[in-house]
């Protein structure tokens, strides 16, 4: 009996071992997408999420800074997946000055249908998210799927096969 | 009268900062319990990442809003899951975790109580 006992001790601690003790975000979520008011990143007024996402229709939406150097990495997948016809991207600044990320986008080209000012990293929050880059593709108002760090090849052929 | 008006103020200024160093506290006890996703064994309370700064912010934000410490920790889980919160609630996924120690005690209780007693007899 108590043999058995500290059998079943052993392979629950056993296959404990093997979780990551780090962090690791569910990736594919079906959530519903966060309601929230943020400020338009190039003029003081301000815009409802609701207002944002419109129904059968898909939307990447892209959490960047001009700080963060990943976010050059991904740049030119947001911008091949620009020319796709049905889909928009929206991005979230994180945390950055203005002046820099115009720059930045003036640089680059700017991806982005409309872009939402994240100063104080709170929207993000709202969206679970903990660092940049990270991208959601929502479709129907809900979180199809999450991407955590620069957008690659393979992650841009899975986009497009989900907007297919 | 005019004793009576700085007797208010006095006391709506006590209040003010009797309720602030509350929140504080609160704000304090919170962030202790939140687990930094991007630091290797710090809590937010203890990190100044960028992430933590935000999250220090939507506690305080939230508590200003009338959260009680229950529904930001709810409000928390929902976004970045049970990994965020190091005192993990009781649930299917925990329940182990939880009761191990008390299985642990009944069965080393039977033993002793096996070797001891009922050999004595």
């Amino acid at each position: 009996m108590i043999t058995v006992f500290f059998l079943i001790l052993f392979f629950i601690f056993y296959k404990g071992l093997k979780n990551s003790n780090i962090y690791t975000p569910n990736l594919s979520i079906k959530k519903d997408i966060p309601i929230f008011e943020a400020k338009l990143f190039d003029s003081d007024n301000f815009i409802s999420s609701k207002k944002i996402f419109k129904e059968n229709k898909f939307y990447i939406m892209n959490i960047w800074a001009s700080w963060c150097s990943p976010c050059r990495l991904e740049h030119p997948f947001l911008l091949e997946l620009n020319n796709q016809k049905n889909i928009e991207i929206i991005g979230i600044n994180y945390k950055d000055k203005i002046e820099n990320a115009k720059k930045f986008l003036k640089e680059f080209k700017s991806p982005y249908e409309l872009i939402i000012s994240d100063k104080d990293g709170l929207i993000s929050i709202e969206w679970g998210a903990y660092g940049v880059p990270e991208t959601f593709l929502i479709h129907n108002g809900k979180i199809l799927k999450k991407y955590v760090g620069p957008l690659d090849i393979n992650s841009l052929s899975e986009i497009k096969r989900f907007i297919k | 009268m005019r004793y009576l008006k700085y007797f208010i103020i006095i006391i709506i200024l006590f209040n003010f900062t009797v309720v602030n160093a509350q929140n504080k506290n609160l704000e304090s006890k919170i962030t202790k319990n939140l687990r930094c996703l991007i630091c290797q064994g710090q809590s937010i309370y203890n990190s100044d990442s960028e992430f933590a700064i935000s999250v220090k912010l939507l506690v305080k934000k939230k508590l200003n809003e009338d959260f009680s410490e229950k529904e930001i920790y709810s409000f928390l889980r929902d976004k970045y899951g049970e990994w965020i919160l190091y005192d993990p609630q009781f649930n299917k996924n925990t329940y182990f975790l939880w009761l191990l120690p008390i299985l642990m005690f009944l069965i080393g209780g039977a033993i002793i109580f096996k070797i001891f007693i009922i050999k004595k007899n």
